[in-house]
Formats: structure tokens, C-alpha cells, sequence
């Protein structure tokens, strides 16, 4: 099963880790990243940009057509920093990982699991899975090359 | 601590650090039977004391300092005249490790010994799923649909061979080298493609197996990371798997690649794949070195992983590759594949040949994919009576119960 770690500090925390070396935070970050993919389990992860960077947009689906702007990051108390997608055996060996983020007071891991196909079994009327089910009805090419 | 929370907690621990701890445990004793023994030991003693006490600071080097003392202890039992092993009692001992970091090349060493050529290949798997993997007996036993005592006996068996052969904790030796690690890759493919179809049983995959497969692959190609064929078995396998959600349809019957939904692939496992065949192919440059077979297999799972819709498939490309495999490791597999994708990219009609002269050779006897082959390639050229006899013929011989069901409606619906 898949999960995802979704990393989020408060302003304060934010600005706290403004204080450390950068270059000690890739490192530790780098460790961490790396005994996960030693491990086999790292599927992905990115970080996200700073805001005051202004690199970030908010689309609202209240409106029609949805409104697009710079975001409404004041209201925000905890802002979503960066992910890791993780394909683990459990939930607590989940929670074993992400307990071993290199993060500090103030962050967060939300860890969330991923849907998977199974999650879906039951839209088996689904067009698309019909649609399946009526082309293995008419199949014409079974291939021992490319089962 | 919650208590309850105490087997979760440990099981996940030990997934995560069994492998370091049984390979440390094994360089200090010099045996993997007597390593996961007092592991194990270990392990039932942290149950009882993290419940009372909570979880230390360093689980795995609290695990580890234990199984060292239980391994003493074994070793007093059984073996207490013999000096050799009271010297490495002593060795044990000395080594108090308050800072918990195994070298990584442990967890290679016990990879080349749970995949030593005295084992049988099924004991390899096994010993591979649990040493490397630390994966529990009853969890071995859930992924192949055996028994858990079936499971027992063959790793208990694995570690009589291995005793008895006298095998070292050690890597090979140089000119052993290569041949060893073509044996380490063959066991995780072999791992892989038997949850990506499984040879018998009611169901078609069993992609938990598939995905252990995959994990101890990704293990193998950081701990080789200047090895090609690693990573191009990654690559090989992230493609395959990709394909997983669509090529179960309802009721659990098998859909085959042209048939899949193609918008049910996980595209970010195929970037994955990309990714790490393009690094084989960059090793292999970098080596002097051409592909081998893994990163020729995964070239071919690319086309099809890449090809937006079945007929957009690059066919003659394919049969490019799959000669150049058949040069390097011919086989009757490979021919009859490359035989598929002649018939894509030519015609029925050249593929037929091919077929027909594996089948003249006795290739492939008492294995339902010739005869399904030659089957479809009939089909495909008119000859009907022939072609259901074959498909009769093929479903007789499939011993998975999806497949050989997809066979039999493909003969009564000619």
C-alpha cells in the first residue's frame, strides 16, 4: 500500500528553520530521502516552493468559473510544504517512516493513504471498466509475449 | 506507551531494520541460521519489554544487543566444547555497538547467501523473502499460497544446506562475482514474475508479491549502485507493474495487453521505469558495456508502456529487441515471444514459421503458451478447426484457473 506524507509547519516553525544552515537541512533531508530509498520504499517526493516567493496560486471552485488568485495564505495557519509517496507493507510501518522525518517543532506529518484500484471495486458498472469487459469478450489476440 | 500499540510498532520495526540486524548479527556469528534464530529470540523478548517499559531510544540496536547475548547463549547449548565458536562468543562480546550503523554491505553479503547456488531455488526465495525482505513465515506462505509449515520446512532446509555446505557470510569471491549476482537478479525476477502471473492457483496476480519483488530489487540496486542490470530489473519490473490495475477485469479474469485500458497504467511507476532504464543504459555506456538481458526486457516492457494505444505500438522495434535478447540468452521463451511480435509487425504468416519450428523441436513441451500462440496466429489466418484444437489443447495445459478459462471461451467462440 501507498502513502503519502504531507509536510506542513506553522509560519513560526517556518521561519524558525530560516535560522539553521541550509546546507544542514539538505543534508539531513538527503539522509533521510536516502535510507528511504535504500529501503526500497521512496516512490517520490518534491518539496514545495516559499511563498514569498510568489510562486503560488489558489483556484476556488465556490465561484463560476472558478476564481483564480495569489491565494489566501494569511488565513492559512499551517502551510503544506513538500510530500513524500511512500509503498509500505502497513499503517505503522507508515508511521515508523514518517516518524523518522528530520523535522522540528511546529511540523507536521500528515500521512495519508493512497487510493489504490481496489479502492474502486465497487463501480464494477463503471463504463470504463464495462468497456473492459466487453474487449476481453471480443478478444482476438492472446499474446504469451505481452500477458 | 499504549501497549497495544507494542506488535504494530515491532512488526514495522522489524520490516524496516530486520534485514541490518540479522546481516549484522550474521557477520559477527558467521551463520544466517543462528543470526535469525537469535533475532527472532530478540525480537519476542522486545514484546514482552517494550510493553512493560516502552520503546527504547534505538530499537534496532536494542534488538541488536540482544541478539547478540541469545546467540551466546545458542551457542553455549549446543556447541559449548567447541573453541572456535567460544572465540567468537568472545569476539560477540567485545563488540558492545552503542551506535547502531551496520554496514550496508551486510545486507549484500546476506543477499549473495540467502541466493547461494547449493539452495533450490524455491529456498532461495524463501530465505530471500525473509532474511532481506523480513517478511514473517505466515506472510511467505500468504504470498504463495502454501502452507505456513511448507514455508517453515523449506527455510529450515536452506539452513541445514547451507550449514552443511559450509557457505561463508561473505561476498563472493572476484571471479565469482558476476555469476553470483546474475543468480541474486534471476531470484528477484523469479519472485516478480510469479506474482505478475502466477503459474497456479484462482488468482491471475498477486501484486503483494510483485511488490516485495520490487522492494528487494530497489534494495539490490542501492547496494550495487554501479551495477546496470540492477537497475535495469527495476526498470523491468516498474514497468510490468505499472500495468497492474488494468489487467484484472471483473470477476478477476485476465486482460490482456492489447485489451487494457490503457488510462488504468500508473503513469508515475512507468516515469519511474524510464528513469531507471535510462540510467542502466548510461552505466552500460559508461562501462563499455552493451545491454544486457534485463535492460533489453525492459526496453521492450518501454515500448509497450509507451505506446499510447495497442496499435500505436512500435512492433518492429520490438522484434529488433527481442533478436538481440535471443542472441544473448537464446531460449525457446524468447523465440516465441519474438515469434509475437513478427506476427505484429509482419504478419501471422512469418510468425507461424517460427512457431511451428519451435514446435517441431519439442520446445517448450507440456506449457500452455505455444500452443496458445500458434493458436491465435491460426485463428488469424482462417484456419478455424485448427485453431480451436490448439486453443483445447493450450487450456488443457494452463495451470492457472483464469487463464486456462480464457482459453477455453476462446475456442468455443471460433
Amino acid at each position: 500500500m501507498k502513502y503519502m506524507f504531507i509536510m506542513r509547519a506553522t509560519e513560526e516553525a517556518v521561519q524558525a528553520s530560516k535560522d539553521i544552515p541550509f546546507e544542514q537541512i539538505i543534508n539531513q533531508m538527503g539522509a533521510y530521502n536516502e535510507s528511504m530509498i535504500n529501503a526500497g520504499v521512496m516512490l517520490g517526493g518534491e518539496g514545495l516552493a516559499d511563498l514569498s516567493e510568489g510562486s503560488g496560486l489558489v483556484v476556488d471552485f465556490s465561484e463560476d468559473p472558478p476564481l483564480v488568485t495569489d491565494g489566501p495564505y494569511g488565513e492559512t495557519h499551517e502551510l503544506f510544504n513538500g510530500f513524500w509517496i511512500v509503498q509500505v507493507g502497513s499503517r505503522e510501518e507508515a508511521a515508523e517512516w514518517a516518524s523518522r522525518a528530520p523535522l522540528g517543532p511546529g511540523s507536521k506529518l500528515e500521512v495519508r493513504r493512497v487510493t489504490e484500484a481496489s479502492d474502486f471495486a465497487d463501480f464494477a458498472d463503471n463504463e470504463y471498466i464495462q468497456k473492459e469487459e466487453l474487449w476481453r469478450q471480443e478478444e482476438e489476440n492472446l499474446n504469451a509475449g505481452n500477458k | 506507551m499504549d501497549q497495544a500499540a507494542v506488535p504494530g510498532r515491532l512488526d514495522a520495526l522489524w520490516r524496516i531494520e530486520g534485514a541490518r540486524i540479522v546481516a549484522a548479527l550474521a557477520r559477527v556469528t558467521g551463520d544466517v541460521g543462528l543470526a535469525e534464530d537469535a533475532a527472532q529470540d530478540a525480537v519476542a523478548e522486545a514484546l514482552a519489554a517494550w510493553s512493560r517499559t516502552g520503546i527504547p531510544r534505538n530499537p534496532g540496536a536494542w534488538i541488536t544487543a540482544v541478539a547478540k547475548r541469545r546467540a551466546i547463549d545458542r551457542w553455549r547449548r549446543t556447541e559449548l566444547l567447541q573453541d572456535r565458536y567460544q572465540e567468537l562468543a568472545r569476539g560477540a562480546q567485545d563488540e558492545a555497538a552503542p551506535e547502531w550503523n551496520p554496514l550496508p554491505d551486510d545486507v549484500l553479503r546476506l543477499l549473495f547467501t540467502a541466493c547461494h547456488p547449493v539452495l533450490s531455488t524455491e529456498a532461495q526465495v524463501a530465505l530471500t523473502l525473509r532474511v532481506v525482505g523480513s517478511l514473517r513465515t505466515d506472510e511467505i506462505a500468504r504470498l504463495f499460497l502454501v502452507p505456513a509449515a511448507t514455508v517453515q520446512q523449506r527455510i529450515v532446509r536452506a539452513r541445514k544446506t547451507l550449514a552443511a555446505a559450509r557457505v561463508p557470510f561473505e561476498p563472493p569471491e572476484p571471479n565469482e562475482w558476476t555469476p553470483r549476482l546474475r543468480g541474486v537478479l534471476h531470484v528477484i525476477y523469479l519472485m516478480f514474475t510469479e506474482g505478475y502471473a502466477a503459474t497456479s492457483g484462482e488468482s491471475w496476480t498477486r501484486p503483494d508479491l510483485a511488490a516485495e519483488a520490487l522492494r528487494i530489487g530497489r534494495i539490490l540496486a542501492g547496494l550495487v549502485p554501479r551495477v546496470p542490470e540492477a537497475h535495469a530489473l527495476v526498470a523491468l519490473m516498474e514497468f510490468s507493474a505499472s500495468r497492474f490495475a488494468a489487467r484484472t477485469g471483473p470477476g478477476g479474469a485476465p486482460v490482456l495487453l492489447a485489451d487494457q485500458d490503457r488510462t488504468r497504467w500508473d503513469r508515475a511507476q512507468i516515469e519511474r521505469g524510464r528513469e531507471r532504464l535510462a540510467r542502466a543504459d548510461a552505466l552500460s555506456k559508461e562501462l563499455g558495456r552493451a545491454r544486457g538481458s534485463y535492460a533489453l526486457q525492459a526496453a521492450i516492457a518501454q515500448c509497450h508502456a509507451t505506446a499510447v494505444r495497442a496499435d500505436a505500438t512500435d512492433w518492429p522495434r520490438i522484434v529488433l529487441l527481442y533478436e538481440a535478447l535471443g542472441r544473448l540468452s537464446p531460449g525457446p521463451v524468447v523465440e516465441l515471444n519474438r515469434a509475437v511480435a513478427v506476427s505484429m509487425a509482419t504478419g501471422p504468416e512469418a510468425a507461424l514459421a517460427v512457431v511451428n519450428r519451435l514446435a517441431d523441436e519439442g520446445a517448450l513441451r507440456g506449457s500452455h503458451l505455444l500452443p496458445s500462440v500458434r493458436a491465435e496466429l491460426l485463428a488469424r489466418l482462417g484456419r478455424t478447426g485448427e485453431a480451436r484444437a490448439e486453443f483445447s489443447a493450450a487450456a488443457a495445459l494452463a495451470r492457472n484457473l483464469r487463464e486456462r478459462e480464457v482459453l477455453e471461451r476462446r475456442a468455443a467462440g471460433l
